[in-house]
């Protein structure tokens, strides 16, 4: 796929997440909207992944720290084919597969994730599996900004550093927005760069939402050697979707019905 | 009758070294406790398979769930307070929901942590492990049950607690053969039923030596693993036992005792349940047969328990 087709396949993922959370009544717009192009990116071009065979052992591992965005997820995992679309039309509904945070039953998630601040740690252990076991595959872990204002951030942050993981890369969704608030005010954290670089980490600083520098990004951190490496992704929050853009309530607010009709139209005028 | 008397911590970091003989997939990991929790011995003989995360438990936690999300057996140790206390979300979350295949072998658990006191003493840990869905939970009573316990949590899949004290431990003689979740009558007898886990198994012992002497009947059955819990202990219940007492360094409020009063009050048992254990309170600093007299956890208060429910 190229940039275009990407920043189209983008979007499309957009208006799942928009029709999923509508009839689901409830879940998170704002950082799945802000993270669709890096998890795009992922599914659709970066990674090596076999949706017909979800446990091959030597596919890249995706693990979605910031868990209640799966909603993005969900929808790149059902477009590759690791469940029927048709799931997604039963969000966090009872009995359904695709739970309000994502678990292992979900063909496509080994590790379930929630809780905040413990997917970099659990993408450490997936990168010393790979050590042991001598298989190359690389480990991507996306983070919001708000989450790594939790402690275990910081103690995985060191570890990567420590067992010297480059086959590590985490995506930081720099969005700049939590439930309560801007990033800055709630709890800083700033200096961002300076912070991960001090952990020992390859830092790339990129505009999230342009295609051609993600997919810079990932190659460079794959060609990175000795270090993990940190994507800081600047994005908007709710982005193509302007009224969900950089407004704090779509944080954790399900569209109304009226709301997904002009946002389905604005993801899809703006193809 | 003098017991052989053995850490269970050296028995566990050498039935790791033999399962990391016999099994290539056996990983451990450590929060800078190794020398204590003796994985260390594991440590030196497959380098490669052991990871140190520094005092770092809920990275620990979080990271023993992606390595064992790849296929591996992970043994991840420091002391109970901070397994299952500093970490218990990861535990939760991470491990747990995810069902993954990660032993959690805790040593230091109870007042027989001794001097460093309160701070250090888990009281409350056998609650906290107990409650979370598809943990089993294991408290061996002393080194060869501890080899025992070990040999099974690396033969069933899924997140197993493995609850192990600091001192040496009495060896308990005349055990039979180790059968997870099976609970084993040690001593026979119809007046009173002792359940005991742990340490307290050995002093439950002696009060069956006791208060034989005195003309009374105490049974004594070993829970060792307390999740899942066999209930069948309660339908071979003799007619003529009157009472139960529950031994464990351990708060009185969610370990064994509990677990065994939600099957009895369950059965419509009517039986009385008294609790030998720690009494909602937090330990001190001293040495640990000091501390067991100070709290209780003696053979003299489960003998004066047993009377006193057969009042």
């Amino acid at each position: 796929m190229d940039v275009k087709q990407l920043q189209d396949k983008a979007n499309l993922m957009r208006r799942y997440v928009i029709q999923m959370l509508e009839k689901a009544g409830s879940g998170h717009p704002g950082g799945s909207l802000s993270s669709a192009d890096i998890v795009t990116c992922l599914f659709f071009k970066v990674m090596r992944h076999r949706p017909d065979e979800p446990e091959w052992p030597d596919r890249d591992r995706f693990h979605l720290s910031k868990g209640h965005c799966c909603p993005i997820v969900y929808a790149a995992l059902a477009e590759c084919g690791y469940f029927p679309k048709d799931e997604l039309n039963h969000l966090r509904k009872l009995g359904a597969l695709l739970q309000g945070h994502p678990d292992v039953h979900i063909p496509g998630i080994s590790v379930a994730s929630g809780s905040l601040g413990q997917g970099l740690s659990v993408a450490l252990g997936m990168a010393l599996a790979a050590r042991l076991d001598k298989r190359d595959y690389r480990v991507y872990c996306v983070m919001g900004d708000g989450e790594i204002q939790e402690g275990n951030i910081w103690e995985a942050a060191m570890g990567c550093a420590h067992y010297k993981l480059d086959n590590v890369c985490a995506v930081l969704d720099y969005n700049g927005f939590q439930i309560d608030g801007r990033v800055e005010e709630v709890m800083g954290i700033e200096p961002i760069v300076d912070k991960w670089k001090a952990f020992g980490w390859n830092v790339i600083f990129i505009d999230g939402h342009d295609i051609a520098q993600i997919l810079k990004a990932f190659k460079d951190a794959a060609g990175f050697k000795g270090k993990p490496t940190i994507i800081i992704a600047k994005t908007i929050k709710g982005k193509n979707v302007s009224f969900m853009e950089n407004v704090v309530d779509f944080h954790g607010r399900a569209p109304t019905k009226e709301e997904a009709e002009i946002a389905l139209k604005e993801l899809a005028d703006g193809k | 009758m003098a017991n052989e008397m053995m850490y269970q911590r050296d028995v566990y970091g050498k039935t790791l070294v033999e399962l990391g003989k016999e099994d290539n997939d056996i990983v451990v990991l450590d929060a800078d406790l190794s020398g204590s929790t003796r994985t260390s011995f594991f440590a030196e003989e497959f380098p490669e398979r052991f990871f140190n995360f520094g005092v770092a438990e809920q990275s620990m936690m979080a990271s023993a769930a992606g390595i064992a999300s790849c296929g591996k057996t992970v043994f991840a140790s420091t002391f109970a307070m901070f397994a299952t206390g500093r970490a218990w979300d990861q535990v939760r979350n991470s491990i747990c929901y995810s069902r993954l295949n990660v032993k959690i072998v805790a040593t230091h658990a109870g007042v027989t942590v001794g001097p460093d006191g309160a701070t250090h003493q888990a009281l409350e840990d056998i609650a906290l492990m107990r409650v979370i869905p598809n943990m089993t939970v294991i408290v061996p009573c002393d080194g060869p049950q501890t080899r025992d316990a070990v040999i099974a949590a690396a033969k069933i899949k899924g997140p197993v607690y493995i609850r192990l004290g600091r001192s040496k431990v009495p060896t308990i003689e005349g055990k039979g053969h180790f059968l997870l979740g099976r609970p084993e009558v040690l001593r026979q007898g119809k007046d009173v039923l002792i359940i005991a886990c742990g340490l307290m198994t050995h002093f439950a012992c002696e009060a069956h030596q006791v208060l034989l002497s005195e003309g009374i009947g105490a049974a004594v059955v070993n829970i060792h693993t307390i999740k899942p819990l066999d209930n069948s202990f309660i339908e071979k219940l003799d007619k003529e036992t009157k009472g139960i007492v529950v031994c464990e360094e351990h708060s009185v409020i969610g370990g064994l005792g509990c677990a065994v009063e939600e099957i009895t009050a369950g059965y419509g048992l009517g039986i009385p349940v008294m609790r030998v254990g720690v009494k909602n309170c937090f330990g001190q600093s001293g040495e640990p047969n000091d501390l067991l007299k100070e709290y209780n956890l003696q053979a003299a208060d489960i003998i004066k328990m047993a009377k006193q429910v057969l009042k």
